[in-house]
C-alpha cells in the first residue's frame, strides 16, 4: 500500500513538473541528444500544406500535442525506406505509453506512382497508427525544399527510381523542430533521443 | 540371366555416378544463401531481394529473373551525408571464395513490375546467371522466402543486438 502511494506521489510530482517543463517550453532552448543533430535552432518544414490519405489537407498544425517525426520516401523504395519505418515502428514500441504520443508521418516523394490506396497500406503495414501525406509534384517539391531534403529521379532501365534524404525529422509538442535522426541509427538510440523531445515539450 | 543385370546396374552405377558429379560440380561453383525477399503490400509495384553469393572461382552476377517479377534489375546503394544514393549495376564481382552480401545497405536485387502481391511466408523462386573469368556462364535456382514488410535487415538486427547487450 505505501509502496503503492509513494509511487503515485512521485507519479504526480513528475506530472507537475513535466507541467511546468511544458509552461515554460522555450522556442530556442537547445536539447543536447546522444545519438541525432540537435535542430532546434533551424528554421525547418514549418510550412508545408499537403493531402492525407482521406484527401484532408494536413499542415504542421494539424500534429498539436502530437510529437511528429517525419521521414520522406516512396513505396518503391527497396531498403531505406522500409527499414527507417520498421525502425519508427520499434522506437514506438520500445518508447512505451510516451511512444503513443509520437506520430510517425511518411511523406511521399514519388506522388505519381504512389497512389493514396498504396501508401495507406504500406504505412500501416508497419504500424496501423502511421499517417502518410502527398502532395501535387510542386508541392511535393517545396515541401522537401523546406527540411532540406535533397531528392531526384534515377532512370533505371524504362522505369526510375529515387535518391533520397534518409534523415528522420522530430518535432516537439508545440510544433518546434527539434531533432534530425539519420537513418545510420538504431531503434534503441532513437528511442533515447525521442524520450529527450518529450521530456521538453 | 546374371549378364544383363550386371550390365544394367553397371550403367546404373554409372549413371548415379555421373549424376552426383554434376551435382559436385554446380554446387562448388556458386552458393546462394539467405535468399529472401521483402514482402509488398497489394498494388506495390515492386520489391527487394536479398542474399549472400559466393563463387568458387572468380566470377560476376549478370543478371536474376524471377518469375514475379517483369523486370529484374540489379542495384546498389550508398549513403552519403544522410542520403541514399541509388543506382543500376550491370554486373557486380565476385572475387573467388569471398562472400558477397546483397542486401538494403548495398547491392541488391530490385524485382519491378511485380505480377502480384508477394505475401509474406511466399517462396519466390529467383534464377541468378553468373559468369566465369573464362566467360562460362552458369544459372543457379533458389527459392527466395518472402519476410513481412517491416523487417529490419540483418545487419540492422545485428547492431540492435550488439547496442542493447
Amino acid at each position: 500500500m505505501s509502496t503503492l502511494y509513494t509511487r503515485r506521489t512521485v507519479l504526480q510530482g513528475m506530472g507537475l513538473l513535466s507541467l511546468g517543463l511544458l509552461a515554460g517550453c522555450d522556442d530556442s532552448s537547445k536539447l543536447s541528444f546522444k545519438y541525432g543533430k540537435d535542430l532546434s535552432d533551424k528554421i525547418m518544414g514549418r510550412n508545408f500544406k499537403l493531402k492525407d490519405i482521406e484527401g484532408e489537407t494536413r499542415m504542421l498544425g494539424s500534429y498539436r500535442g502530437m510529437m511528429p517525426m517525419i521521414f520522406f520516401g516512396f513505396t518503391q523504395c527497396p531498403a531505406v525506406c522500409p527499414t527507417t519505418l520498421a525502425r519508427a515502428a520499434q522506437a514506438k514500441k520500445l518508447m512505451g505509453r510516451d511512444g503513443e504520443r509520437l506520430q510517425v508521418i511518411f511523406i511521399t516523394l514519388d506522388p505519381e506512382r504512389d497512389t493514396p490506396e498504396l501508401l495507406d497500406k504500406y504505412v500501416k503495414a508497419f504500424d496501423p497508427s502511421f499517417e502518410a501525406l502527398y502532395g501535387t509534384l510542386e508541392e511535393t517539391a517545396a515541401t522537401a525544399k523546406e527540411f532540406g531534403v535533397f531528392f531526384e529521379k534515377v532512370p533505371s532501365g524504362d522505369t526510375y527510381t529515387l535518391s533520397h534524404t534518409a534523415t528522420s525529422f522530430v518535432f516537439d509538442s508545440r510544433g518546434n523542430l527539434r531533432l534530425g535522426l539519420s537513418a545510420s541509427l538504431t531503434a534503441q538510440e532513437c528511442a533515447e533521443d525521442l524520450l529527450t523531445v518529450m521530456e521538453v515539450c | 540371366m546374371n549378364a544383363p543385370l550386371a550390365k544394367k546396374r553397371i550403367a546404373q552405377m554409372l549413371l548415379s555416378l555421373s549424376l552426383a558429379g554434376l551435382a559436385l560440380q554446380a554446387s562448388a561453383q556458386t552458393l546462394v544463401e539467405n535468399a529472401w525477399v521483402r514482402a509488398t503490400v497489394a498494388g506495390q509495384p515492386s520489391s527487394g531481394a536479398f542474399m549472400t553469393v559466393t563463387a568458387s572461382t572468380d566470377s560476376k552476377l549478370l543478371s536474376v529473373q524471377s518469375p514475379v517479377a517483369k523486370v529484374v534489375q540489379i542495384h546498389e546503394s550508398s549513403m552519403k551525408e544522410d542520403v541514399m544514393k541509388m543506382q543500376q549495376v550491370q554486373s557486380v564481382a565476385l572475387p573467388a571464395g569471398q562472400p558477397v552480401s546483397f542486401d538494403p545497405h548495398g547491392y541488391h536485387i530490385m524485382l519491378m513490375d511485380l505480377t502480384g502481391q508477394i505475401k509474406e511466408g511466399d517462396k519466390v523462386p529467383l534464377t541468378l546467371t553468373v559468369e566465369d573469368t573464362r566467360g562460362e556462364r552458369e544459372t543457379i535456382q533458389v527459392e527466395a522466402v518472402a519476410k513481412a514488410l517491416a523487417t529490419m535487415d540483418h545487419s540492422q538486427m545485428m547492431h540492435d543486438h550488439g547496442k542493447m547487450n
